[in-house]
């Protein structure tokens, strides 16, 4: 009875599409990663230092569009770094992603100490309004839901529907699959392997660290040590979940995000189970989603398979 | 740019890389001091100082030491199979888990049996941990690297959950930590009045245990020509599936070893901070060792050497003790790199 009013209460989906945006800005960039044939495992890093450092712009009394800015080039910039060592260098996609993310983790907690060397609390930024839109908002639960969101709500959907669009009906598209598909073929039709993987990384950990600055700069308000806290790896996950399809990615964002906000609502409910069982919950059903779509999943056939020349 | 073979490499070339990658990480922690408006050669001074200055400070080393060697084996034979252990923090924490169960009162007994049962308890229980994604990978074809990590945050929260329940120590007002050890649990020091436990010489032994594994044994060959090439291995005949199972056992033993030499060696109790990342921290250890048991036990002693240092420099300097993760990350990638130019030169074209 009391989950039938959790689940049919706009708050409840209001909290489901608050909870995927970030997520859904990750998954793209990380789709758009291992569609274009790397895995890119500095995600969970490269979220960090996107949460710092647009957090980190604003603080500095920059304004909130600017934040996000400073977000994408960070992320940009780390994926510079990812792509230059594992595209033109071919270097382990696992090594590198996992040094990585412990670079830009580590960088961003630096920087944070020696900006705010002595702070107890974390200073809070005025983050992103809700940005009604006009009418649409006010159809009952769906419109609190979809339409009573922040900016960068808007924009996270906005980039999922843009990747589909430019994965599947541009001619950059077509190239950037089938990179990830058969890099032979695509150097054949007189196109740069290296460039079109190297551009692939560098945008998709932009959209990550974007991901990692909606954190700061539209939930929580103040950035904190262990924020990110997994999201990134939940995002890995969702990319198999998704089969590599950003349409079937959103919904796996969106389903994983109402057993997050789900199990927030069902705590109080049983006084007796221990919080923790609750917060494991989603790190095990993506495990069981993993399990059960990977049995059915097309993987990318050049994923993880660095190009050379003329190697076979 | 391409990639071009170098035949037979000088030996300028492949002493000269590592030594560059050497270089960029002193440079990447010397500018990072710079920029925290501190004098970069005094700190790298401060940490070298901090890491092996005195004999407190050299302990200290080797006490951090300690776990590392086992999450870097745990790491360095998992990977050497091309079996991606990230998880090496939950099995740690499993091992640690186990030994908390049995060795607070569970088991009664003298040093001589309750020592040995608890180490192999600590194995089993970091085996099965990763014998759980292993088995997802090899019979469903799951990836190893998102289940391992996510598997980290399950395991925390089930030891959380555990240290707020069943496990919780009555007499530790409010804070979750497990009872403490018996005395016969704990793991001795080497020698009276050095500060140094017997965990230390058993991470020694279980290099050389795992380097003769590796390199003497028909499990270890197997382990590196499935590493090498997976269809290869599998085409002459070495059942592929069954060689990750033991080397997911093998990996996630060594680390529930190093939650037991941490546990049992050195805090006494279970606490939710056990291990400040010592899994994560493996792979770097077993990277920069190339992946060689022996060398694991050098950079162990080198990453701890780090750590320890800088959290002294910070002390000293109030440059933030992250400066050690960058420069540790900055090493990890340079290594890399640097390797992969000793056998290849970029080309234009």
């Amino acid at each position: 009875m009391e989950l039938l009013d959790i689940l049919l209460s706009a708050s409840f989906w209001a909290a489901v599409v608050r909870i995927a945006s970030p997520l859904i800005l990750a998954t793209m960039g990380e789709l758009i990663c291992e569609r274009a044939g790397v895995l890119n495992l500095g995600i969970e890093g490269i979220m960090v230092a996107g949460a710092f450092s647009g957090w980190f712009a604003v603080y500095l009394g920059a304004p909130l569009w600017w934040g996000v800015g400073a977000a994408l080039v960070t992320g940009m910039a780390f994926g510079l770094l990812h792509g230059t060592l594992t595209v033109p260098l071919g270097l382990s996609q696992h090594v590198v992603g996992l040094g990585i993310t412990l670079l830009a983790t580590a960088a961003a907690y630096y920087a944070y100490r020696l900006a705010l060397p002595q702070v107890s609390t974390p200073p809070r930024i005025t983050p992103f309004a809700a940005l009604p839109i006009p009418g649409l908002s006010r159809i009952p639960v769906l419109g609190p839901a979809l339409f009573a969101q922040t900016a960068l709500t808007y924009l996270a959907f906005a980039v999922a529907l843009a990747t589909a669009v430019v994965l599947y009906r541009t001619p950059l598209g077509l190239a950037l699959r089938a990179v990830g598909e058969n890099p032979a073929a695509v150097e054949a039709q007189g196109l740069s392997v290296t460039g079109l993987r190297l551009g692939a990384v560098i945008v998709g950990s932009g959209l990550m660290a974007v991901g990692g600055a909606f954190l700061t700069l539209s939930a929580f308000s103040s950035f904190f040590f262990e924020m990110v806290n997994g999201r990134g790896w939940v995002c890995i996950a969702l990319v198999v979940f998704g089969a590599w399809r950003p349409g079937k990615a959103v919904l796996g964002a969106l389903l994983f995000a109402a057993f997050d906000a789900l199990q927030i609502r069902l705590q109080p409910l049983a006084p007796g189970v221990p919080y923790q069982l609750f917060l494991m919950l989603p790190f095990v059903l993506s495990i069981l989603a993993l399990v059960v779509m990977s049995r059915r999943a097309r993987v990318p056939a050049a994923l993880m398979v660095p190009y050379r020349r003329g190697e076979r | 740019m391409r990639l071009e073979p170098i035949a037979d490499s000088s030996a300028a070339r492949r002493l000269g890389m590592p030594a560059a990658a050497l270089a960029v990480t002193a440079a990447v922690g010397m500018a990072l001091a710079a920029l925290a408006g501190a004098d970069p050669f005094a700190v790298l001074g401060l940490i070298a100082k901090g890491a092996a200055g005195s004999r407190f400070a050299l302990l200290e080393t080797l006490n951090r030491a300690t776990p590392l060697i086992f999450t870097g084996l745990a790491v360095a034979v998992a990977f050497r199979a091309k079996l991606w252990n990230i998880g090496a923090e939950a099995q740690l924490y499993a091992g640690a888990l186990a030994v908390a169960m049995l060795g607070t009162g569970t088991l009664a007994w003298p040093a001589a049996p309750l020592l040995p049962a608890l180490a192999l308890a600590a194995v089993g229980a970091g085996a099965l941990t990763l014998l759980g994604p292993a088995v997802l990978k090899v019979r469903f074809g799951v990836d190893e690297v998102v289940t391992t990590l996510l598997f980290n945050f399950v395991m925390l929260l089930f030891v959380s959950m555990l240290l707020e329940g069943p496990l919780k120590d009555p007499l530790a007002l409010g804070w979750p930590q497990s009872a403490a050890l018996l005395g016969d649990a704990r793991l001795p020091r080497i020698a009276t009045g050095l500060r140094l436990h017997w965990g230390f010489l058993l991470g020694l032994i279980a290099a050389v245990a795992v380097w003769a594994i590796m390199a003497r044994t028909t499990l270890g060959f197997e382990m590196r020509a499935v590493g090498e090439n997976r269809e290869a291995a599998a085409f002459s005949g070495i059942p592929v599936g069954r060689v990750l199972l033991r080397t997911a056992l093998l990996s996630g033993g060594l680390a529930g070893l190093a939650g037991f030499v941490e546990l049992a060696g050195a805090k006494g109790s279970l606490t939710l901070d056990l291990s400040p990342g010592f899994g994560y921290t493996g792979i770097i250890v077993a990277m920069l060792a190339l992946l060689n048991p022996l060398g694991v036990v050098v950079s162990a002693i080198f990453v701890a050497g780090v750590f320890v240092g800088a959290d002294s420099m910070s002390r000293a300097s109030g440059v933030p003790s992250y400066l050690a993760d960058i420069m540790l990350a900055s090493a990890l990638l340079s290594m890399v790199t640097a390797l992969m130019l000793t056998r290849y030169r970029l080309r234009r074209g």
